[in-house]
């Protein structure tokens, strides 16, 4: 009888537990689903948590809800001005319709990424191609990325993609271009390094002229205040010699005379020749 | 029924400590689950309740795994960390650091994710931890600025998760993310500015600028990150142009190098100037004082001898003239000729005198008196014997 029950019990739990799993299924916080009847699509509008289903009548596909990358391998592209640029980027996208999703691409994100990228190179070559290199680099970049998403949201649309950001990485010019970039930036560096060099030596040369012009100025003043300077002295002693002198005219030639053979004869081996009639030999030949 | 007495202990404890965060839920699950069991297990034991031994064994058997089953709801959340529980793969909660229960298994389950750690990425070379090095990274470090030239610019972002929940469920890989919207961001900002702007003066300012781009996209994504910094590594001009600009820069200290030696010169010559011009104007006043001096010294030297010259001019003008005479005399060399009454033809032997005055010139030379055959009553007398220099002597 007890054994009877527990087998009853056991297969009649397992029943359940067997038909509750295979009747329920859950639905992510970043996830979206759809539940399908004999393979048709009967409902996408799940939100996150726990859902029943029907067992073996309804199946359900689970899709990732985040927002998803595509990066693109590097391109190239022309502009405006002809001139090839080597361009990457990357684009977020998300699942907006699960029903076109699956049925565009069957649900598979690397296939959508495939179609993304077909779509949003030419909407790139589109947009380049009205654009200078300049304004593809610095100036628009914010504006390409707002065309872009407009330019490729509705064809992604139609796969039940939402693109919510485009935006452009590198903007590289090819190897040749970019060496003759490296001759205009070094010959530049050259102008800039000689620019400042002769800038320098302009400057010392200045520098120095300005010290040499000061020195010439300072010595001449100087030379000037001497000359005035040693002019009052002489004309102080003249003065005072005129006064001195002044007084015995006469006595003064006498007297100064003196001084100046003393001065005149004073090296000893100066040799005089003399007659011995002067008045110093007056008395030599003859005593009074 | 006595198996949910040891839930129910096990209950309280939890749901004492966790008052605020999940009690309803939790007794309500609870209750549920209960009344779920209770009803089939009821339906198969119902007739031995209470009495059969192998019944309350069986209870028991099923009651102690639910209970463990129960315990495999319990986490910790670690300091700096939050917890992000989720029911069937809805959200449920973010919970603080500190212990937590959650329904178990396939009810509910929750992921840790740090919210306090400094994360960072790295673009345009990558830091090899292990070996100490860092290797540079040309594709991502290159880029054009607004001239069109070339620079290598690495930086680094620092960045932290501000939202556990938007971090798990809003983009598929956040960090991959925020490394492609460095990428973009700096390069549109590199883009806007020149190349002397960027490695030069800008450097501060565009990592903030960039910053602020990206937490923008960032924060447009949902992302649930927050940078921190942004920090630029290194802004140089690429290597293949690399000399050129340290010759350019090597020109500016140049530049800097010449002015200095120019000053340094004008340095030099300046105060030596100013030196000269004051020895000039010293010399000059010394020069103007010893003249006056010597002026005033002549001058009252002369008046004294004046004063005396007017008492007794005769003698005095005699006297000074006599003193003055021998004073000259007794210092040179004297040459005395009488030519009034002898013959014109007078024959001074100069050169003798010389060579005389070059040989004997220390020496004491009385022996010099010469006689002249021409002229005898003319003497030629060396007064002192001393030597004769150059200087001849004058002839009438």
């Amino acid at each position: 009888m007890m054994g009877r029950n527990s087998v009853i019990i056991v297969s009649a739990l397992l029943l359940v537990l067997v038909l509750g799993i295979s009747s329920v299924y859950t639905v992510g916080e970043a996830e979206k689903a759809i539940k399908f009847q004999l393979g048709e699509i009967l409902n996408t509008n799940s939100t996150p948590g726990l859902h029943f289903k029907i067992p073996l009548i309804n199946d359900v596909k689970i899709f990732n809800a985040k927002l998803l990358t595509l990066e693109s391998k590097p391109e190239r592209f022309l502009t405006s001005e002809k001139k090839n640029v080597i361009v990457d980027y990357f684009a977020k996208w998300k699942i907006n319709d699960v029903a076109k999703f699956y049925t565009s691409v069957q649900g598979d994100v690397i296939q959508a990424n495939i179609r993304l990228e077909q779509i949003i190179q030419s909407a790139i070559k589109d947009e380049f191609s009205k654009r200078t290199i300049r304004e593809v680099v610095s100036s628009e970049r914010d504006q390409i990325r707002d065309f872009l998403i407009a330019a490729a949201n509705p064809s992604a649309g139609k796969l039940g993609i939402d693109i919510a950001d485009i935006r452009i990485m590198r903007v590289e010019l090819p190897s040749e271009v970019s060496s003759s970039v490296f001759r205009r930036m070094e010959s530049e560096r050259s102008r800039v390094a000689r620019d400042f060099r002769s800038r320098g030596a302009e400057m010392a040369e200045r520098i120095r002229a300005d010290a040499d012009r000061q020195r010439e100025v300072i010595l001449g003043d100087a030379y000037r205040d001497a000359e005035l300077k040693r002019g009052e002295g002489d004309a102080t002693a003249a003065e005072i010699y005129a006064q001195a002198y002044g007084k015995d005219k006469g006595f003064f030639s006498f007297y100064r005379s003196l001084t100046a053979y003393k001065q005149a004869f004073k090296n000893e081996g100066d040799t005089l020749v003399l007659e011995p009639d002067s008045e110093f030999f007056q008395y030599f030949k003859k005593s009074k | 029924m006595s198996w949910n007495e040891p839930g129910g202990n096990k209950k309280d404890p939890w749901s004492g400590r966790d008052q605020q965060e999940t009690p309803p839920d939790l007794e309500e699950v609870m209750r549920t689950l209960q009344e779920k069991m209770g009803g089939w297990l009821g339906g198969g034991i119902g007739i031995g309740k209470g009495e059969n031994p192998k019944n309350t064994l069986l209870i028991f058997l099923v009651a102690i795994p639910l209970v463990i089953w129960a315990l495999t709801g319990i986490y910790i959340v670690d300091e700096g960390n939050r917890g992000v529980v989720t029911r069937f793969g809805k959200y449920i909660e973010t919970t603080q650091p500190g212990p937590h229960w959650r329904l178990p298994a396939p009810f509910e389950k929750h992921a840790i994710v740090n919210v306090e750690q400094q994360r960072f990425i790295e673009v345009g070379y990558r830091t090899n931890i292990r070996q100490q090095t860092q290797q540079s990274f040309a594709k991502e470090a290159l880029m054009l600025t607004q001239d069109e030239n070339i620079i290598n610019l690495s930086l680094s972002v620092q960045y932290r998760i501000k939202d556990a929940k938007a971090y798990l469920f809003n983009l598929n890989d956040p960090d991959l993310t925020l490394r492609q919207v460095t990428e973009s961001a700096v390069r549109g900002v590199i883009g806007k500015n020149t190349m002397d702007f960027v490695l030069t003066d800008g450097r501060s300012g565009f990592a903030d600028e960039v910053k602020g781009d990206i937490q923008k996209i960032l924060d447009q994504y949902g992302a649930g990150i927050q940078v921190m910094a942004v920090n630029i590594k290194d802004a140089q001009p690429p290597e293949e142009v690399q000399s050129a600009f340290e010759d350019a820069i090597k020109a500016r200290e140049d530049e800097q190098r010449l002015k200095n030696e120019a000053e340094a010169y004008a340095n030099d010559v300046i105060p030596k100037a100013r030196g000269a011009a004051a020895r000039l104007l010293e010399e000059s006043e010394g020069y103007k004082l010893r003249v006056i001096a010597k002026a005033k010294g002549e001058a009252g030297r002369f008046e004294q001898l004046l004063t005396e010259y007017q008492k007794a001019p005769e003698i005095t003008r005699t006297r000074l003239y006599i003193d003055a005479i021998e004073e000259i005399l007794s210092k040179t060399n004297t040459l005395l000729l009488d030519v009034k009454g002898g013959n014109n033809m007078i024959y001074l032997p100069v050169d003798k005198l010389q060579r005389l005055g070059v040989s004997a010139e220390p020496a004491k030379d009385n022996d010099s008196t010469q006689t002249f055959q021409d002229s005898p009553d003319s003497v030629v007398k060396n007064i002192r014997g001393s030597t004769v220099r150059g200087r001849e002597g004058r002839t009438q």
